[in-house]
């Protein structure tokens, strides 16, 4: 039986790198997720892996892409500010079709903000973030074990699509401790047929994003939509008493888990809640969400910010007929089950009556 | 009849774009001969740079990656982690390394990677249409220095070599240039040292190559090399400023 341990949320995604093979983590210090560099400063060498203290974030996801291009696995991590500066480097991975893993445990902005729970990094994490037309698969975990398990996908679905693969968390994810299962990483062989290793035997080969020549940047750019597209056969989502119930509320990572207790809360109270929980924010699992509102036709979404995940929920649903109320709540404080509860009994009342 | 002068094998046998003059190709071809001269175009992964020489991975028979503007050093730094038995090089030119590459080599070098970077110095931005660049010349007029460079204003010319020598962490660091026959044989001596330098894991090695830009220069390409012997040289002295345990 796999061994549990209590663990804190920053380490269990280290935990889960080093588990899924990562030899290779170049970061730079930043609040809340420091636990990550620290981590894996100690447990990467005693596997025969590199730890880097880059010079910035710019340098550490360049120097992943480095290591990537060589086909090893290797990450960065950081929080919101340190990611806008990454931004270059994800653009480029997408570009040179270079995968990567990329945690995000984001803090509050704009600007130096805080390091309080938030989410208001949603937009700069599934539309891309960078320049250019890209986007990266957004993972968003809920829980320490699903940093840890989703950590370890991530990295094979870096290697699937050669494209890099974000996880979004925040400080409330990174700073918790809870007991996780350290399950086994069940390997997956990914032909790695692009990988520089020197051109001993094969011709040479090139990672690169620079496309001059007329129409060529066009096809590139198609493409690379077209492995987008193909990303949604990984949607995953989880949902709580969906089968009877007249208004659906929608919350991802550290809000879905206040929600849980909101929506059991409003159980108990006899009212017909739903819970959905989108855990890819990139690809968004619109096409399921579309199916719930063939029944029901009230949607709630909740947010660690002023309005952004609503506006892929309106996307889903958006159809005739179909009501799409928000609550948000900007950075600074972490609303209870009770507040939360409030809100979704305002809306309720309203709707349902 | 015994055949004496040939391309070299890690070099593609396709005509350069670089314009009439420019000394890009030259040093191309000397990277390459170094790159036949150790057996390693089948253990070499280059890192291509933002500017004229981004496109070194048309020319260049080994694997390449090209890396965002200004981040090679970075890059390199990820590749030979990763592969530490491979000869990793950069090729980089003023711009990219000099001005918005500034925290990457200084962090490379002083890391000590056992990396080696060709640095192109030509005063100016070639690709972008001749603007200034952290190495542009005193008075020397470019397209965003019209009146010439003014020390008052833009700062003076930077000095990479001596700038690298200074840190503990850099093991060879040397100045050439190609503009004469007697310099280009030095400068390929010079460049055998630095492969040598990753190649017996002595660490990070770096040439400063001061390279010609007619085009931007305004000039045919023998005053071009000319000024390289005139006006460079005085300013940028030629030298190993860092020679390693050697």
């Amino acid at each position: 039986m796999a061994e549990t341990i209590l663990v804190k949320g920053n380490e269990a995604i280290a935990m889960g790198a080093i588990a899924a093979g990562c030899r290779y983590y170049f970061g730079y210090p930043i609040t809340p997720q420091n636990d990550i560099p620290e981590y894996m400063s100690r447990h990467l060498p005693e596997v025969g892996g590199v730890f880097i203290q880059a010079e910035s974030e710019i340098a550490s996801v360049n120097m992943m892409l480095g290591a990537c291009a060589t086909g090893a696995r290797a990450m960065t991590s950081s929080s919101s500010p340190g990611i806008s500066l990454k931004q270059e480097g994800i653009s480029y991975l997408c570009g040179s079709q270079i995968p990567g893993v990329i945690v995000n445990m984001s803090r509050s902005g704009p600007g130096l903000g805080g390091i309080s729970p938030s989410q208001g990094d949603y937009f700069q994490a599934t539309r891309g973030g960078g320049h250019g037309d890209y986007r990266t698969i957004v993972l968003a975990p809920h829980s320490v074990q699903e940093n840890y398990d989703l950590t370890m996908k991530a990295f094979d679905l870096a290697d699937k699509y050669r494209n890099p693969v974000m996880i979004l968390g925040d400080s409330l994810l990174g700073q918790m401790k809870e007991p996780l299962v350290k399950r086994k990483y069940r390997k997956r062989e990914f032909e790695k047929d692009w990988a520089l290793t020197g051109a001993a035997g094969r011709e040479k080969r090139l990672l690169k994003s620079l496309y001059l020549s007329e129409g060529e940047l066009t096809e590139h750019n198609w493409m690379l939509h077209r492995k987008y597209r193909k990303m949604k056969r990984e949607i995953m989502f989880e949902t709580q008493y969906i089968e009877d119930a007249a208004l659906v509320v929608v919350g991802f990572g550290s809000v879905a888990r206040i929600l849980k207790s909101a929506v059991f809360m409003a159980r108990e109270k006899g009212m017909k809640i739903g819970l959905f929980r989108p855990i890819t924010l990139f690809p968004f699992p619109s096409a399921a969400l579309e199916k719930v509102a063939q029944k029901v036709k009230n949607f709630m979404a909740l947010e660690l910010n002023t309005g952004q995940m609503v506006e892929d929920l309106k996307l889903a649903v958006g159809t005739a007929g179909v009501q799409v109320d928000f609550y948000g709540r900007p950075p600074g404080s972490i609303p209870s089950p009770d507040e939360l509860f409030r809100e979704i009994r305002k809306i309720y009342k309203k709707r349902i009556g | 009849m015994k055949q004496i002068f040939k391309r070299p094998e890690s070099l593609i046998d396709v005509p350069f774009h670089f314009c009439p003059g420019c000394h890009h190709g030259i040093i191309h071809r000397l990277v390459a001969e170094c790159i036949d001269a150790y057996g390693l175009r089948e253990k070499t992964v280059g890192v291509a740079s933002v500017g004229c020489s981004v496109f070194l991975y048309d020319y260049f028979d080994v694997d390449v990656v090209e890396a965002p503007h200004g981040r090679a050093a970075a890059v390199a730094t990820g590749v030979k982690r990763a592969l530490p038995g491979h000869f990793v090089f950069t090729y980089q030119g003023d711009g990219d390394l000099a001005a918005i590459g500034t925290a990457e080599i200084i962090h490379a070098a002083n890391r000590g990677e056992h990396i080696t970077v060709i640095f192109v110095n030509n005063t100016v931005f070639g690709m972008t249409g001749g603007q200034m660049a952290p190495t542009t010349m005193i008075d020397q007029e470019t397209t965003t220095t019209t009146l010439g460079r003014n020390p008052a204003s833009n700062g003076f010319p930077i000095k990479v070599a001596e700038v690298l020598k200074e840190l503990p962490g850099s093991t060879f660091v040397a100045r050439v240039a190609v503009n004469s026959p007697k310099n280009l044989m030095r400068a390929k001596k010079v460049l055998k040292r630095a492969f040598e330098v990753q190649l017996n894991g002595e660490g990070f090695s770096l040439v400063e190559f001061l390279s010609a830009c007619p085009t931007n220069w305004k000039m045919s390409p023998e005053q071009a090399s000319l000024r390289v012997q005139d006006e460079m040289i005085p300013y940028f002295p030629l030298g190993v400023f860092k020679e390693g345990d050697a």
